[in-house]
């Protein structure tokens, strides 16, 4: 059943090409055996085998401008030329710092040629959190993208012992620069070709030297707790992971994506270079980050990927443009969207539904799923994951209900990103699936989940003590995160991070994320951070969103003037009230859970950020860290007091500081005995 | 004082040329009103040049006199090396002379791509009747300047706005697409009369950066309006200051800062 409706909304799925064939032959084979060992391998395997189909694309000066694999070929040894001719050794790092650009996945493959290790690195990161990072591997070259960085390294460079040249995409503004070791991206494969015969050799021996034992790349993770580590990954690691994961979902040639998430996250990695250069498919750049959602509708991706935030804004976005809408309308979508949730996942899933049923959501599909799928870009859309942290079942079910095959990852930049995927027809909104092809797992008598691949990570670079304690001698790795598998049907449960799952002082579990992720699904709350630990209840800090409840203000009347302002409304803080009031009632219902309600909150004066340490760049919250700033507003959750005033140091974007001060109102809400007779299944 | 032909080397690096446009006695009366009294100044190739003044100094007026909007009763502008004589602002524009407006002057109805499609209309060369029927030379013409555009709106990052009406975008984007549109005229001076009114901290230092880069990568001499003294002294080379449609100073920004005429001008004068 869900083979026809795909089919119905995706043409690539059904024809098969002979390249296609072609691909799958060379894609089954031992990669080692065939000397694909590589990257670089695999692009001059590419550039022979698949030569005019497009490689890359990115939307320049509003036209999709494109490259075969051949030209990219081309590019990349030309760049690589010009990485001889500066003079990169052998073992030296790169660090390349910019939006998802061909030219930056061209440095990464260019890099690794002539035997460097490319270390991509978060482009919005402030001065001395990058200048942490090229100190820690100590980054002789750094490729970037405008004045902007370029700014920011020169500010740090002077930290940094090894550090020499660096290489810009966009030459505006820096015309007036020193350009001793400043080169311009272009002039740097300019020269390299014109060295062409002097180090051609030299190239190919390089070249030649990659196996499956050299590092690949390094990727530092976001730490959620201290200082950020570099992870070395192997081609063996990526090249297996992203082989198996390919296998897993069939992926094509003819796949497409868009690459829109930050280049220094390993899942980028994986899609971006991994998977494609493995399958062959197509890259495409949007033409930048604000257009990201025109650029998706225009290419509708078959293969797309997002952290459950990005589902979070589209839905929000959904959301309120339909309240925008007429009421003929609106009625359309509410009716069919009932239906949908009622039965669209069963149908994707080819579960047995009435004939009835099935009609009724063809009829939907026409007026609401289809054009609302094709709206947000997901028409095509043939495989969808979502990672990084735990969706809510809500949004999960909603993009499934449409008919969109999203399913959920667990993964890890120390995995090579896949510990478990979820099989077509087995998605469960509660789970995270089956352990990927490759992978072991194993559940320790803690509730932590280990595991062990062809993917784990080699080490972290120098760092042998988080390695020792992550990594043990037979290859099993600590996730960090506590799970189980479901007994029913052997998925994995990831409960939440090991760290974060504590004990309330009356000894019952505490889940925060659980908790979080139900109030998140709430378009008017954009981050939760729940607090309990140790402690007899639960209380809450709360963001909104300022799209959402702006949108809401402007709709009744609401002035407000600023970000603060709203969220000190009355009216807000009794919306929210109602939200937290709704979760308390369906944690009531969950007998494990029933206690981490929340008993007050408060709606917190400015959005965390990650500009002030409060969130990792890949957006995740830093609990420890926001408990100890606001410590103040902590203490007056727990201490019965009904406001509190409270300043607090913020980072501007350009890295000056300034202070916002405000006085927080701290609301009770309504708690729901549990019943324990009445609890749904499981 | 500086040669006439004679250009200058700025802190920065950045090499100014000879004179472009020169002012030569300007009076400018409406009435029995006398908005510009006898003001010479010069415009120097590739500078940013800046005019400031109190409320009511004559800042706009002086900007309409060299688009050509207002024709002095006294006075000589020359152009060039050449003496201009009074023109109609279009005539002016088709000189190389592009502007930008203090009460933002596009068409709302229009999208941003059509707006500054609008600022390349000199480059057009094919009559309505081709470009109708949008075939051959016209069809050809408009990729040419399409394309033109489009690296316009790259390079003030407008891209995400294209496709939107101009009515719909907030003031700060609105100030930058009449900056774009100005620029596909692809003047050899632009005039920019208030280019940072009314925008907070950070769309200023957007705006700045936008004005320095068209400096720089464009070699576009600037003269602008301003009211923010900040931005006017990092921003420009050289600053005029007026005041009661006189001029009261006139030289770089720290000679300008430093002269008694302009702080009395501005912060007041105790007559006890």
């Amino acid at each position: 059943m869900n083979r026809r409706i795909e089919q119905g909304c995706n043409k690539t799925t059904v024809r098969k090409s002979a390249d296609q064939r072609e691909e799958e032959n060379v894609g089954n084979s031992s990669s080692a055996r065939d000397g694909l060992a590589s990257i670089p391998a695999l692009l001059q395997r590419n550039a022979t085998v698949f030569a005019d189909r497009p490689a890359y694309r990115e939307k320049e000066f509003g036209i999709w401008q494109s490259w075969t694999w051949a030209e990219t070929a081309k590019e990349v040894d030309a760049l690589a030329l010009g990485f001889l001719n500066l003079g990169v050794n052998e073992g030296d790092f790169i660090a390349i710092a910019g939006r998802n650009r061909p030219y930056f996945y061209w440095s990464m493959v260019a890099a690794q040629s002539v035997g460097a290790i490319p270390v991509p690195v978060y482009q919005d990161a402030a001065s001395d959190e990058m200048a942490y990072v090229l100190e820690h591997c100590g980054a002789r070259f750094a490729i970037v993208e405008d004045q902007e960085q370029v700014d920011k390294i020169i500010d740090i460079q002077d930290k940094l012992d090894q550090f020499e040249h660096m290489i810009y995409v966009d030459p505006r503004g820096l015309r007036k620069y020193d350009h001793h070791k400043l080169h311009q991206f272009s002039h740097v494969q300019e020269q390299g070709v014109a060295a062409r015969d002097e180090f051609m050799g030299d190239l190919e021996a390089r070249r030649g030297k990659l196996d499956y034992a050299t590092t690949c790349v390094m990727l530092y993770t976001s730490g959620t707790t201290g200082k950020p580590k570099g992870v070395v990954l192997s081609n063996r690691n990526i090249l297996e992971a992203s082989r198996s994961s390919s296998e897993f979902d069939k992926l094509t040639l003819d796949d497409e994506v868009l690459a829109y998430l930050p280049m220094a996250w390993v899942g980028d990695f994986i899609f971006s270079i991994g998977q494609a250069y493995w399958c062959g498919f197509c890259v495409n750049c949007p033409e930048s980050a604000e257009t990201m959602h025109t650029d998706l509708r225009e290419i509708g991706p078959t293969y797309y990927f997002a952290p459950p935030r990005v589902f979070e804004m589209q839905l929000t976005n959904v959301m309120i443009r339909m309240e925008d809408a007429g009421r003929f309308k609106q009625w359309l979508f509410h009716h069919f969207m009932d239906h949908a949730l009622k039965v669209g996942s069963k149908i994707l899933d080819g579960g047995s539904v009435s004939a009835w049923d099935k009609m009724k959501y063809s009829i939907g599909n026409l007026c609401v799923y289809g054009p609302l799928k094709d709206t947000m870009g997901f028409g095509r859309v043939r495989v969808g994951y979502t990672a990084g942290e735990a969706i809510g079942p809500e949004i999960f079910e909603f993009y499934r209900s449409l008919g969109i095959n999203l399913k959920q990852l667990y993964g890890q930049t120390e995995a090579s990103v896949f510990i478990t995927l979820q099989p077509d027809g087995e998605v469960r909104n509660d789970t995270v699936g089956v352990a990927a092809p490759g992978v072991e797992i194993k559940i320790a008598d803690s509730g932590e989940v280990f595991y062990r691949s062809e993917g784990v990570f080699e080490e972290y670079y120098k760092n042998p003590d988080s390695t020792a304690s992550t990594k043990d001698a037979e290859g099993w790795v600590a996730t960090g995160d506590a799970g189980f598998f479901d007994e029913a049907n052997g998925h994995l449960r990831i409960i939440d991070r090991a760290k974060d799952v504590g004990k309330m002082a009356d000894g019952q579990m505490f889940a925060p994320k659980y908790v979080e992720n139900k109030l998140k699904f709430y378009p008017n709350i954009l981050e939760a951070v729940v607090f309990g630990n140790q402690r007899e209840k639960c209380t809450a800090f709360i963001n909104i969103d300022l799209t959402a409840v702006g949108n809401w203000a402007e709709r009744n009347n609401i002035g407000y003037a600023s970000y603060q302002e709203l969220a000190g409304n009355p009216q807000v803080l009794d919306a929210i009230k109602g939200h937290v009031e709704e979760v308390n009632r369906s944690l009531a219902e969950d007998p494990m859970l029933a206690h981490c309600q929340v008993h007050r909150f408060l709606v917190l004066h400015k959005e965390l950020d990650a500009d002030d340490g409060e969130m990792t760049r890949t957006r995740k919250v830093r609990r420890g860290v926001i408990g100890e700033k606001f410590e103040d507003l902590l203490g007056a959750l727990y201490d019965g007091s009904s406001e509190i005033a409270t300043k607090t140091e913020v980072t501007y974007e350009d890295g000056r500081k300034g202070y916002i001060s405000a006085t927080l109102k701290i609301v009770e809400a309504q708690i729901v005995q549990a019943e324990p007779q009445k609890v749904a299944a499981e | 004082m500086l040669d006439a032909e004679q250009g200058y080397t700025t802190e920065d690096g950045r090499k100014i040329g000879g004179v472009v446009m020169e002012m030569k006695n300007i009076t400018l009366r409406f009435g029995g009103v006398v908005a510009i009294k006898d003001i010479s100044f010069d415009i120097r190739e590739g500078e940013i040049r800046a005019i400031i003044g109190p409320n009511g100094a004559g800042k706009s007026s002086m900007l309409n006199v060299i688009s050509g909007f207002y024709n002095p009763q006294e006075g000589e502008v020359w152009y060039q090396g050449q003496l201009r004589p009074p023109m109609k602002p279009y005539q002016v524009a088709r000189q190389g002379i592009a502007r930008t407006f203090q009460n933002i002057a596009l068409f709302e109805g229009m999208t941003v791509l059509d707006n500054v499609m609008t600022g390349r209309i000199r480059q057009m060369k094919t009559g309505l009747f081709a470009q109708a029927i949008w075939k051959g030379a016209a069809e050809q013409e408009e990729v040419e300047n399409r394309e033109f555009v489009e690296k316009i709106i790259d390079f003030l990052e407008i891209q995400s706005i294209r496709k939107t009406p101009v009515g719909r975008l907030p003031y700060g984007l609105k100030k930058r697409v009449e900056l774009a549109r100005a620029l596909a005229a692809e003047p050899s001076i632009l005039l920019l009369d208030e280019p940072m009114a009314g925008m907070n901290v950070e769309e200023k230092e957007d705006m700045s950066r936008f004005v320095l880069d068209v400096n720089d990568e464009f070699g576009t001499t600037i003269v602008l309006i301003e009211h923010d003294m900040g931005v006017v002294m990092d921003l420009s080379d050289r600053v005029v200051v007026m005041d009661y449609g006189q001029k009261i100073g006139d030289g770089s920004p720290d000679d300008v800062r430093n002269n008694q005429a302009v702080i009395d001008a501005y912060l007041g004068v105790s007559h006890d």
